[in-house]
């Protein structure tokens, strides 16, 4: 599958009859690379599930390419090419490294694990261990191989880098810059560690309180620190 | 050690277990043949419990279906040849198996377990009400299994039934490790840990899960059918709850999703059942259960569990 336009429009969302998130639109171009950013609680991993098709949608739309998602719940959403790696990493503890990456196959041949450990050779190394007994990063890593081994168009991440080491932050981090750059995949990034986000990223959304509260290109922002300051809690 | 080195020598332990038992208990064969059969029912209920996590008390049907279409293509339509016999139970276990996965796998939890008690009561009674065909009550009668091959009359002792009841346990074995470590295994175990997940990443689960019953079917319809071919008769025991709740504890005695455990907890169970019963007709149940509380309390995985567990010690104890 090669890379799809996102177009999220008038999205609004949350869990059951509570809304979290309000009237949410941005375009992310086939290819592109986008940030989204905000504090804590702002609805970035809400719109990300909701997206993923998770959650229940109050209303609005979103397109994949030419595909109209909105209609799919979240099977049919993976199927048209929405891949989606959350917070969670929800790796299957009890199968080992291999046998997750096996379930990401979809109607792949088994040889295609191959791609996943170039992608991340630690994961050839530990292939026959549990996911139980992989460290954080490991996770990390067997969570987004296991999704980009789906051939996604689109691909969320959701906090890829959350707890992890600096170096393994940077693993992975740069594996990501490598993907883009393929132009394989349309990449939506949802970071709190700001200065990796901004530094990976083509264009930033901002979210405040679950609506958009600036959009624009990470120079843009870094030539607006009160912006910074303001919608997200950090100095420049 | 590779996999397909270990399963060799698994296939091989195996043979050699079958083989030792065929000389130390020569006027045994019968019972032990209905315990492979038995073994194939639970191996079957590991598929759908241990590998895929849908919980069922009606796996029997599927036996029961494989059972009453053997015998009943012997019985009534002379399609006596063995292999032709055990082929008719697998299609129909199977077939079985994904249509009453239809219905069970619109429950989840409880609601799944009442479903499929519903559909081995459902099978139970038809069973029980057409009895032009399948003997009611009396049981199905006038099974005449021709030779093996043409060439292995089954005999009095079981040889015939035993050698070939063991022969198709190996193959099933195999072509089973072979399916539970395939991606679709894996995506089976996978939708028993997380079906949201699963279904997040665009996988399906229902039909998934319907092919795991088809493939389980035609194990567990081989079973049936073997059973019908080694005793001559078929009866409605074959397709009950107690039949289906047995398997289970045979299931849960030898530990879930591993194989060896559905295997092991069959030969344990009706082995126990078959000696306790003989010595004290009386009580046996008693003791039977006594057993099985002892189990659940102090090897929570199973027999096979515990084996690991004690193995895993030692070999720490031992670095």
């Amino acid at each position: 599958m090669t890379a799809a336009r996102l177009e999220v429009s008038g999205l609004s969302a949350g869990y059951g009859p509570t809304r979290i998130i309000e009237e949410v639109s941005f375009v992310v171009p086939a290819g592109g690379r986008m940030a989204l950013l905000g504090r804590n609680g702002m609805g970035k991993t809400t719109l990300l599930a909701t997206l993923a098709g998770q959650t229940k949608r109050h209303g609005g739309t979103v397109a994949l390419g030419d595909t109209e998602l909105t209609a799919l719940d979240g099977s049919g959403r993976a199927l048209a090419g929405l891949g989606y790696v959350p917070q969670s990493r929800a790796i299957f503890k009890s199968l080992t490294v291999e046998e997750n990456l096996f379930v990401g196959l979809k109607d792949r041949p088994k040889t295609a694990i191959e791609e996943a450990y170039a992608m991340f050779p630690r994961l050839k190394e530990r292939r026959r261990n549990l996911g139980s007994q992989l460290s954080g990063g490991e996770q990390q890593m067997l969570s987004t191989a296991r999704t980009i081994l789906g051939q996604p168009a689109v691909l969320l991440l959701d906090e890829p880098l959350e707890g992890l080491a600096p170096v393994i932050c940077e693993e992975l981090m740069e594996t990501f810059a490598h993907l883009a750059a393929s132009k394989a995949m349309t990449i939506l990034l949802v970071e709190q560690r700001i200065k990796a986000a901004l530094d990976f990223a083509e264009s930033v959304v901002i979210l405040e309180r679950g609506r958009v509260a600036w959009q624009g290109t990470p120079a843009a922002l870094a030539a607006q620190p009160e912006t910074v300051d303001r919608l997200l809690g950090v100095g420049h | 050690m590779s996999r397909p080195i270990r399963d060799l020598i698994a296939v091989l332990v195996l043979a050699a277990v079958a083989v030792v038992l065929f000389f130390l208990f020569p006027t045994n064969l019968a019972l032990l043949t209905r315990i492979v059969a038995v073994m194939l029912l639970v191996l079957s209920l590991d598929l759908v419990t241990g590998f895929a996590g849908v919980a069922t008390l009606g796996h029997a049907a599927l036996f029961g279906a494989g059972a009453y279409a053997a015998g009943i293509a012997a019985a009534k339509f002379g399609i006596t040849d063995p292999l032709l016999m055990l082929a008719i139970g697998a299609v129909a276990g199977s077939v079985a198996g994904a249509l009453s996965s239809l219905v069970i796998l619109r429950g989840h939890g409880l609601s799944q377990l009442v479903l499929s008690i519903a559909v081995v009561q459902l099978a139970h009674e038809a069973a029980n009400k057409l009895s032009a065909w399948t003997g009611g009550s009396d049981g199905l009668s006038g099974i005449a299994p021709s030779a093996l091959l043409g060439m292995f009359r089954f005999d009095l002792f079981g040889r015939t039934a035993f050698i070939m009841a063991v022969v198709m346990l190996l193959l099933v074995f195999v072509i089973l490790r072979v399916v539970v470590r395939s991606p679709f295994g894996m995506l089976c175990r996978g939708i028993k840990q997380d079906p949201t997940r699963v279904r997040a990443m665009g996988a399906p689960v229902y039909s998934t899960l319907v092919k795991m019953y088809a493939i389980a079917g035609a194990v567990a319809g081989l079973g049936g059918a073997l059973s019908a071919i080694a005793t001559k008769v078929v009866g409605l025991d074959s397709l009950s709850f107690n039949l289906s709740a047995e398997a289970l504890v045979m299931l849960v005695l030898g530990g879930t999703g591993k194989l060896f455990g559905a295997m092991l907890g069959a030969l344990v169970f009706v082995w126990f059942e078959d000696r306790i019963s003989a010595i004290n007709p009386f009580h046996w149940l008693t003791v039977v259960g006594v057993l099985l509380v002892a189990v659940v309390l102090f090897a929570p995985n199973g027999l096979t569990g515990a084996a690991e567990a004690i193995w895993k010690r030692l070999r720490r104890a031992r670095s």
